[in-house]
C-alpha cells in the first residue's frame, strides 16, 4: 500500500487549517479597518453640518 | 468579635442557606422529578437502540448508567443557581458579607441532595434493568455515592460561568463535560473490575481523592467565576 | 492630539518594570509588536522549508513504518504546540486574572484559538498516519483520545469567550475556566492513558519501537521551533487586531490608521 496520499493529506490539511487561522485576523483586520473609516467619515460630515 | 462567634455565624449561615434552598426545591416537586426521569428514560433507551442480549447489556452496564448520570447532573446544574441570580438573591448574599465560598458550597450540598442522591438511591434498579451482576451492584453504589458529588462541585465551576447568558445550558454541558473524564473513567473502571472479581478498592481510592480535592479546590472556583459573573 | 506621549510621574524605574508598563499601553503595544511579526513569519517560513526539506526529501524512511513516518514531522510538532498553547494560555490567565491587565487577557484568549488549530492538526495528522499504520483512521488510542478532550477544553474557552457580550467580563470568565481545565488536564492526561492500557488498546509505540536517528530527528526540532514562530507571529497579529476591535472608538486606533495610510 502506499502511504503517500496519506503524507500528502495529512500535509495539506495542515497547510489550510494552519493557513487559514493565520489569514482569520487579517480578515477581520480589513473589517474593522472598513468600520472605522466609515465612523471618522460620519463623524466629519456631521461636524461639518454643525460648523 | 473573636473567632469562635465568626465560625458559629457562618455554619449558621451555612445551614440556614442549606435549609432555604432545600425547601425551595420541594416546594417545586415536579421540578425535581425531571432529572430522576430523565434518568430513567435514557437508560430504558439504551436496550432499545442496542438489544436486549443480557451478555451485552451487562458490559456495557456501567458506562450507561455513569453517562446517564452525567447527562442528569448536567440536565439539573443550570438552576444550581440560576432563580437565585435572576432575581438578584445571589447579589443580595455577596453584600450581605458572607464568604462566597461558603455560599457555593451550600447550594452545591444542596444541589447534590435534591439531583445526585436520587440518582444513587435509583441506581439498584438501573442496575436490574442493564443486568449488571449482582455482585458489582454494591460497588456501583458506591462509585456513584462518592462520585455524584463531584459532578455537583465541578459542574458548579461551568454553572457559575456560565450563569449570565441567557442560553448557557447548551454551553454548560461543552464546558463540564471534558471535566468529567477521569470520574466517569475511573467509576467505571470500578464497576467493571468489580463484575470481573478484579481488586477494585484502588479506583475507590482515586474517587475519594478526586472528592476530596474538588471539594476543597471547586467551591473557590465557584465563588470566583460567581463574582466574575456578577461584576 | 497627542496620544502618545505618556507622562511618566517616577523617573527612576527599572527598565524592566518600565517594560512591562509600556507593554500595558494599547498604542505602544501595537507599534512595537508590530515591528516583530514580519520577521516571525520570515523565520517561520525560512524553518518551515528547511525543515520540510530535510523531513520529507532528506530523512530515510523508517524501516518499520515505512514513508508514512514523515507525517509525524507534522503531527509531532503540533501536538507539542497544542499543550504548549494550552499551558501557555493558563499562565497568561493566571496573570490576568491576577493583576487585571488587560493585554494579557486578550493575549491569553487570542491564544485560544491558534491551540485549537493545532489540536486539530495533530487529530487529522494522527488520523490519517493511524490508516496506513494501525489500518483504521481512528483508534482510541491515548494519546489522540487526550488531543481530542484538550480540543473539547479549547472549544469551551473558545466558546464561552465568544458568548458573554462585554469583552473585560468575558476574557475573565474565559481565563478562569482555561484555569481549571489546566489543573484537569493532567488528570485528564493520565487517566486516559491508564484507561487505554487498561483495556488494552493499540500498542505501537511513536516512534515504531527503533531509536531515532539524528537524520529524523533534526527536522523535528527544527519544525518544533518553526511552530513557535508561527505561534509568536499570529498571537501577536490576533492580539493586535483584537485591541483595535475593542477600542475602535479610541483616539489612538485613528492615530495608528492614519499613519499608516498616509
Amino acid at each position: 500500500m502506499s502511504h503517500t496520499p496519506f503524507i500528502i493529506g495529512a500535509y495539506s490539511i495542515g497547510a489550510v487549517v494552519l493557513l487559514w487561522c493565520a489569514i482569520a485576523p487579517l480578515l477581520r483586520k480589513k473589517s474593522i479597518t472598513r468600520d472605522i473609516r466609515r465612523l471618522v467619515q460620519i463623524e466629519e460630515r456631521s461636524r461639518d453640518t454643525n460648523t | 468579635m473573636n473567632t469562635e462567634a465568626a465560625s458559629g455565624s457562618l455554619s449558621r449561615a451555612f445551614l440556614a442557606l442549606l435549609r432555604r434552598d432545600l425547601l425551595l426545591a420541594f416546594r417545586r416537586r415536579t421540578e425535581l422529578l425531571f432529572p430522576v426521569i430523565f434518568l430513567l428514560v435514557v437508560v430504558s433507551l439504551f436496550p432499545l437502540g442496542i438489544g436486549p442480549g443480557p451478555q451485552l447489556l451487562a458490559r456495557i452496564a456501567p458506562g450507561v448508567i455513569w453517562i446517564a448520570a452525567l447527562l442528569a447532573t448536567v440536565i439539573s446544574l443550570d438552576a444550581l443557581f440560576r432563580s437565585d441570580f435572576e432575581d438578584g438573591t445571589l447579589e443580595q448574599f455577596v453584600i450581605s458579607g458572607h464568604p462566597l465560598t461558603l455560599i457555593a458550597l451550600a447550594k452545591i450540598v444542596a444541589h447534590w441532595l435534591v439531583a445526585g442522591l436520587p440518582i444513587v438511591l435509583l441506581s439498584p434498579l438501573l442496575a436490574l434493568w442493564m443486568n449488571l451482576p449482582t455482585e458489582s451492584l454494591g460497588v456501583m453504589i458506591l462509585t456513584l455515592a462518592i462520585g455524584t458529588p463531584i459532578l455537583s462541585l465541578i459542574g458548579s465551576i461551568g454553572v457559575g460561568l456560565t450563569i449570565s447568558l441567557k442560553r448557557g445550558g447548551q454551553l454548560l454541558s461543552l464546558l463540564v463535560f471534558p471535566l468529567y473524564v477521569p470520574i466517569l473513567i475511573i467509576a467505571t473502571a470500578a464497576v467493571m473490575a468489580a463484575s470481573d472479581s478484579l481488586p477494585y478498592s484502588q479506583f475507590l481510592g482515586l474517587l475519594t481523592a478526586g472528592l476530596i480535592t474538588s471539594v476543597t479546590l471547586a467551591p473557590f472556583a465557584a465563588a470566583a467565576a460567581l463574582k466574575i459573573s456578577l461584576s | 492630539m497627542n496620544v502618545k506621549t505618556e507622562k511618566i510621574s517616577k523617573p527612576r524605574k527599572n527598565a524592566l518594570v518600565m517594560f512591562i508598563h509600556k507593554m500595558g499601553s494599547p498604542p505602544w503595544f501595537y507599534n512595537f509588536t508590530g515591528k516583530f511579526i514580519p520577521w516571525f513569519w520570515a523565520i517561520f517560513i525560512v524553518l518551515t522549508i528547511w525543515g520540510l526539506y530535510l523531513g520529507l526529501v532528506k530523512a530515510p524512511a523508517d524501516y518499520l513504518q515505512g514513508e508514512s513516518f514523515r507525517i509525524l514531522y507534522l503531527h509531532v510538532p503540533a501536538a507539542w504546540m497544542s499543550l504548549l498553547i494550552y499551558s501557555t494560555m493558563a499562565v497568561l490567565s493566571f496573570i490576568a486574572l491576577v493583576w487585571r491587565i488587560r493585554i494579557v487577557e486578550i493575549l491569553a484568549m487570542t491564544s485560544a484559538p491558534i491551540g485549537a488549530a493545532f489540536t486539530i492538526v495533530t487529530l487529522t495528522a494522527g488520523s490519517l498516519w493511524g490508516r496506513p499504520t494501525w489500518g483504521t483512521y481512528w483508534v482510541w488510542d491515548a494519546r489522540l483520545t487526550s488531543e481530542l478532550v484538550l480540543l473539547f477544553l479549547y472549544l469551551g474557552v473558545i466558546g464561552l469567550y465568544n458568548s458573554i457580550d462585554e469583552p473585560r467580563k468575558a476574557a475573565r470568565a474565559a481565563c478562569l475556566l482555561a484555569m481549571v481545565g489546566a489543573v484537569n488536564l493532567p488528570i485528564i492526561h493520565y487517566s486516559v492513558k491508564w484507561w487505554n492500557t487498561l483495556h488494552q488498546g493499540s500498542s505501537i509505540s511513536l516512534t515504531g519501537g527503533s531509536s531515532i536517528d539524528p537524520s529524523m530527528l533534526w527536522p523535528l526540532l527544527i519544525m518544533a521551533i518553526a511552530t513557535k514562530f508561527y505561534y509568536g507571529a499570529n498571537l501577536l497579529t490576533r492580539a493586535r487586531v483584537k485591541l483595535l476591535e475593542q477600542d475602535i472608538r479610541k483616539a489612538w486606533v485613528r492615530e495608528v490608521l492614519k499613519e499608516k495610510k498616509g
